[in-house]
């Protein structure tokens, strides 16, 4: 580590400005003032000699000055590269990537140094990615400009040149004046008039040359051997004059005027290489091809972004759309084709070749239509939250977790709610409704065919998921992972997730912590075993859809007997029924025959155990029963998942 | 007028000098002519009447040459400052890129400047143009006159500049301020560049 960084000689004020190096200095001066703003990277590239360390060293300083605790790094490639190698040879590599993290504005020096480095460069696009995806300003100098580096990785290219470049030039006779008389300043030197300009005129290569004549006459006179004048200068320095040309003495009030304009132009247009840098690095993160946008990015030629941008986006959107409807052949999914926008003829070949995707993954059982789920005071709460569901798919209760007793119905509503929002679409939403268990064994399959993606594809593009069964995904570590993958992504689109389960959330044992604890964020409802009520009502139309017409009598003498459940009722109909053989009218005597005389054991059937999960459910019930009227009870709550569920825990 | 052709890859800025007769719009492009390199400036274009005010219009193509890919020019425009040259001003301020109200310092031109001031905002709105974004900056010439004569700047604000607009005082005979104006008529303006695209962007 070098201690060039404060080395006072290295400043803005003792670099003299001339028209060859304005833009350099006008640009530099601009990150120093905003690092991580105006121009990032600035690649500043001009012959040796010309002043690039000297320039970025003052914008080391200059920008700790103006904004102190400012982490800046000031590094030459080969240190840069040496412990690249001291760190690969130590095992340190994260000590190593940590030090060049912590930046926020890094200088290095000396980038031609690249050439030719493959790993090198993998390294440092690595480091140029992460730092300039931090926003921290990057200035970088070269003695050649970034695509006369030789192999040099393209993507690393279009790093480097994506900011401003700048180059600096052998200055002009005045700004060697002016350079050459700063420095007898510096150095209390004191010449007779002619012998600084013509000092000018001999023709040096660069600065540090320059520099180095004057030193050599600053000796010559200090040791007072021989007077430098004018006219001896050249055969002192072992030189001819080099007469400067002619010109006419013209105000450098243009020049400066049209350096400016130059800073201000190059402000403005060159942030299309920014631009296009940014949508070359956003959509290569995406996993797609950007030639199109790489080759316009290298070129000199300046393109119309914003149409180029859009031709782009248009063009990935299609892609999309066509790797979606080409999802469902094994043979064809995840061509790269899809991939690379460029190729579009293509995947609209292969799309249209491949068969379409299945609408709908499992389609809502057609037996459990909303239609035919008898509501009551025991599972009101639950359809009232599953109508507001069917209403606004995604946007009210998201996800909607109902859990209840087996043979409650809870199966019957998650699919009542499928067929509704399928119907209300006009069949238009993509809908999946299935069971964990089914689920595991899709991925499974999926897994030994290989066709991973598509199977993810699919799922990722479904409208409304409702998963019955959830506590089946209890000990299934991988199908849990994929879910947890699927309810993000579906969550964050705004799609509805509807979650059946025989128990809350909190008691689903053998499932991951991340997982229950989103089926909480969502609405949790209970569906209640039915009361005598809803019984009497279920039993009268189980017994109905058998061609029986039961009397007031029958319905309250079955619905006071063991069955509780949906289910169970809905057997127990089918039971009577039969063992009745055929008897048109059922009574109260002939199902006391079957069922014998008891109304036993139905309040000992009911749930003695209930855990309250939520705010929502304290509202809503006391008791063990649901007793609120319907007009004093707030069925809207907006956001309600949001707001008290979240404050509950 | 768009400012950028993508196409051509070409920036063409209009800029417009503006202010009442005699206050120096002309004499101010006269200098700006005499710095440019030959090989850089094109021909000026000025009509003028027997008395050596503006007549018509002054016109200054200036050919900044290749800037970041771009072919970058300036047309200077004058107008003529006489309160009778109604439309020509008009004809001179259309498609403008950028405004230099060129102030006469002298004491007893307030009122013209306010005069001329006020015409430049009629004649825009009547173009349909938001003066309040369309670059503007102002100049008040002739800061060499004796200070008796002349108005000094807080004054000039006060009576001129209540936008707050970028201002640059001047002695365009002698050249003093001229560029420095011209530099801040011409930043706006190219700052002016990057704004749909921006836009478009996001």
């Amino acid at each position: 580590m070098s201690h060039i960084e404060s080395d006072p000689r290295y400043r803005f004020e003792t670099f003299v400005v001339g028209a060859t190096n304005r833009l350099a200095v006008a640009a530099s001066r601009a990150v120093a003032q905003a690092p991580g703003s105006s121009y990032n990277p600035l690649f500043v590239y001009g012959a040796s000699g010309l002043g690039k360390t000297h320039l970025l060293v003052a914008v080391g300083q200059l920008a700790v000055q103006l904004h102190p605790g400012l982490r800046v790094r000031y590094v030459p490639l080969d240190e840069w590269v040496d412990e690249l190698h001291a760190a690969v040879a130590s095992a340190q590599m994260d000590a190593f990537k940590a030090r060049y993290h912590e930046v926020d504005l890094l200088i290095l020096d000396d980038v031609q140094f690249l050439a030719g480095r493959r790993e090198t460069q993998s390294e440092m696009l690595r480091l140029f990615n992460f730092l300039h995806r931090g926003g921290c300003q990057i200035i970088l100098a070269s003695d050649r400009a970034p695509n006369e580096i030789s192999d040099l990785d393209q993507r690393l290219l279009t790093r480097l040149s994506g900011g401003l470049i700048v180059d600096l030039d052998m200055p002009d006779y005045e700004t060697r004046v002016a350079i050459l008389q700063r420095k007898c300043e510096e150095r209390n030197a004191r010449f007779e008039s002619g012998v600084i300009e013509a000092v000018a005129r001999l023709g040096h290569g660069n600065v540090r040359e320059l520099q180095g004549a004057l030193t050599r006459l600053v000796a010559f006179q200090r040791l007072g051997e021989i007077s430098v004048t004018a006219r001896n200068v050249g055969e002192l320095l072992g030189a001819d004059p080099v007469p400067e040309p002619s010109v006419p003495a013209v105000s450098n009030e243009f020049g400066n005027f049209l350096s400016d304009i130059t800073v201000a132009v190059a402000q403005h247009i060159e942030s299309w290489r920014a631009r296009l840098s940014e949508a070359v690095a956003t959509w290569n993160a995406r996993g797609y091809r950007t030639a199109s946008l790489e080759r316009a990015l290298s070129g000199q030629d300046v393109p119309d972004v914003d149409a180029l941008l859009q031709a782009f986006t248009a063009s990935v959107a299609r892609l999309q759309t066509l790797e979606r409807n080409a999802a469902s052949d094994p043979a064809v999914a995840g061509s790269a084709a899809f991939r690379d926008p460029e190729r579009l003829a293509e995947a609209e070949a292969i799309s249209a070749a491949a068969p379409g995707v299945p609408r709908v993954a499992q389609q809502p059982a057609g037996k459990f239509s909303r239609d035919t789920f008898e509501t009551g005071s025991s599972n009101q709460f639950a359809v009232k939250a599953a109508d507001a569901v069917v209403r606004e798919p995604g946007r009210r209760y998201n996800p909607l977790y109902i859990h209840g007793s087996a043979g409650t119905g809870k199966s019957h509503l998650g699919h009542s709610i499928a067929s509704e929002i399928l119907a209300s679409s006009g069949g238009a939403h993509s809908i999946a409704v299935l069971g964990a268990d089914a689920f595991s064994q899709e991925l499974i399959t999926a897994l030994q065919e290989g066709a991973i993606e598509r199977w993810r594809s699919r799922y990722r593009s479904l409208d409304v998921l409702v998963l019955d069964d959830v506590q089946n995904l209890a000990g299934k570590s991988g199908t849990q992972e994929e879910f947890f993958h699927l309810f993000n992504a579906l969550f964050t689109e705004g799609k509805q997730i509807v979650l059946v389960s025989d128990r809350v959330p909190r008691a689903l044992d053998g499932v991951g912590d991340r997982l229950r604890s989103r089926f909480e964020g969502g609405l949790v409802v209970e569906i209640e075993r039915p009361d005598q009520e809803l019984r009497e009502r279920l039993y009268a139309r189980a017994l109905s859809a058998l061609g029986q017409e039961p009397s007031v009598d029958l319905v309250t003498f079955l619905a006071g007997r063991t069955p509780a459940t949906a289910t169970e009722i809905a057997e127990a109909a089918k039971q009577l029924v039969q063992l009745a053989g055929g008897v048109r009218e059922l009574t109260v005597a002939t199902a006391q025959s079957i069922f014998g005389k008891t109304r036993d054991g139905v309040d000992t059937q009911r749930p003695t155990q209930r855990v309250v999960t939520s705010r929502v459910q304290v509202i809503a019930l006391e008791d063990g029963s649901f007793f609120l009227p319907a007009d004093k009870t707030i069925w809207d709550w907006p956001d309600v998942g949001g707001r008290l569920i979240e404050e509950l825990r | 007028m768009s400012l950028v052709n993508y196409a051509t890859r070409e920036i063409t800025c209009k800029i417009v000098y503006y202010g009442p007769g005699r206050s120096g719009k002309t004499t101010n492009l006269h200098h700006i002519y005499e710095q440019v390199p030959e090989d850089r400036k094109g021909k000026m274009v000025s009509l003028a009447t027997q008395t050596d005010r503006t007549l018509f219009f002054d016109f200054l193509p200036l050919d900044l040459g290749m800037i970041s890919g771009f072919t970058t020019r300036l047309q200077l425009y004058t107008v003529p400052g006489q309160v009778y040259y109604q439309t020509t001003r008009k004809l001179v301020l259309q498609g403008a890129d950028g405004l230099v109200f060129v102030a006469d310092s002298q004491a007893r031109q307030l009122g013209e400047n306010i005069e001329s001031m006020q015409d430049l905002h009629a004649n825009l709105s009547e173009q349909g143009v938001d003066v309040r974004t369309l670059p503007l900056v102002i100049q008040y010439n002739k800061r060499d006159l004796p200070a008796d004569m002349t108005l000094r700047v807080p004054e000039l604000e006060d009576a001129l500049n209540f936008r707050g607009i970028p201002s640059y005082s001047a002695d365009a005979v002698h050249g003093a301020g001229v560029f420095e104006t011209l530099r801040g008529i011409s930043e706006i303006v190219l700052r002016k560049l990057s704004a749909p695209a921006m836009a478009g962007s996001k």
